[in-house]
């Protein structure tokens, strides 16, 4: 006969990711640097969105990309002409980039450089609309991203990734004269989930709403500026 | 697919707290709260929680799910409701954006259920 006991435990399935994402924020911290966490679907335009922000903000910032892709290095190359450090992470089968995968990447850039001349450290995450909301990396804040040609139902459908963003970029704005997109319920579906969250419509394309984005980057980065040094 | 993570974070959790115990205790079931207003598919979890213990200390043991439910506080009427998650977060009284969530979001390791081996059978300690 064996007696039957209780332990409590009471821990966050998700510490050790949690634990990691604090320590790799810790340094970010110690650095000076700010990191941005830019997630979205597959194809919403991460990669074109940081080609342009690479090539207007890197006159007024020191930027260095960390890049995750399932496994290809094909969009780090795209980023790596605008002469940015790009530390590629391939996550395998993974479906979105954890805290360990950013912290060996926070140490490569601290080996290869010096880590206290950077300012800003922008994470792409790999595309998906659900896994990367529930595993921070260390970031200072999410920017989220939706193509206007994904649908106006989106931010209702995957509400954990619109809840969570402090910044939401509404891309491909230059398609809006070809399609049936209602922009106004874009924005009315994700205020139902995320009151606070600023939302900026933007063409990587044709530069639209480009200026409020890198507005935003260096107020988050200002802000940091004040609080942290 | 992130479930499997899920899971590997469980499993590496549950063996710490075993490692830490003096006997080796035999796990019966382990205790989750998962919140519905989570990425967390509840099945997917069961799922790659029986493929990754299989052969290891936690082999038999079960994995119960306690699903808590998507439950919003609405400042301005004072009052808690249900989202309808899909369709509808914002209070459905006077519309105000979803922002205080009360209950949904939970990933947690409740907890352990276990049982150790016979008294008899047990070495007697020597510390």
């Amino acid at each position: 006969m064996h007696q039957t006991f209780d332990a409590a435990l009471g821990i966050n399935l998700l510490h050790v990711n949690q634990d990691g994402a604090d320590h790799n924020r810790a340094h970010f911290d110690q650095w000076g640097i700010t990191c941005l966490n830019l997630m979205s679907s597959p194809g919403a335009g991460k990669t074109a969105l940081l080609e342009r922000t690479l090539a207007t903000l890197t006159s007024e910032l020191k930027i260095a990309v960390i890049e995750g892709d399932m496994t290809t290095e094909l969009d780090a190359d795209r980023l790596r002409q605008f002469g940015v450090p790009v530390i590629a992470i391939n996550t395998g089968r993974a479906c979105h980039l954890d805290s360990k995968m950013v912290a060996g990447g926070l140490h490569h850039l601290a080996h290869e450089y010096d880590p206290h001349t950077f300012d800003l450290v922008l994470v792409e995450n790999v595309g998906n609309l659900v896994c990367p909301a529930e595993f921070e990396v260390g970031e200072h804040a999410k920017v989220a991203l939706l193509s206007l040609t994904e649908g106006e139902d989106k931010p209702l459908k995957y509400p954990v990734m619109f809840q969570e963003a402090d910044c939401l970029l509404i891309t491909k704005m230059d398609l809006a004269p070809h399609l049936d997109m209602d922009l106004e319920q874009i924005i009315a579906n994700v205020r139902q989930i995320n009151a606070q969250v600023a939302i900026i419509p933007v063409s990587a394309k044709t530069g639209e709403g480009m200026e409020d984005w890198f507005d935003w980057v260096q107020s988050v980065v200002n802000d940091r500026c004040v609080t942290v040094r | 697919m992130h479930e499997t993570d899920m899971t590997q974070a469980l499993v590496l959790t549950v063996k710490d707290w075993w490692d830490a115990q003096p006997e080796t205790p035999k796990i019966s079931k382990i205790h989750l709260t998962v919140g519905q207003f989570t990425c967390v598919e509840p099945a997917s979890l069961q799922f790659a929680f029986q493929v990754q213990t299989q052969d290891t200390f936690l082999a038999g043991a079960t994995l119960v799910i306690h699903e808590t439910p998507l439950i919003a506080f609405c400042h301005h009427c004072q009052q808690d409701y249900f989202p309808d998650l899909g369709i509808q977060y914002a209070c459905p009284t006077c519309q105000s954006a979803m922002e205080d969530i009360r209950s949904g979001r939970e990933l947690k390791i409740d907890r352990i259920e276990y049982h150790c081996a016979d008294a008899s059978m047990s070495e007697p300690s020597t510390r």
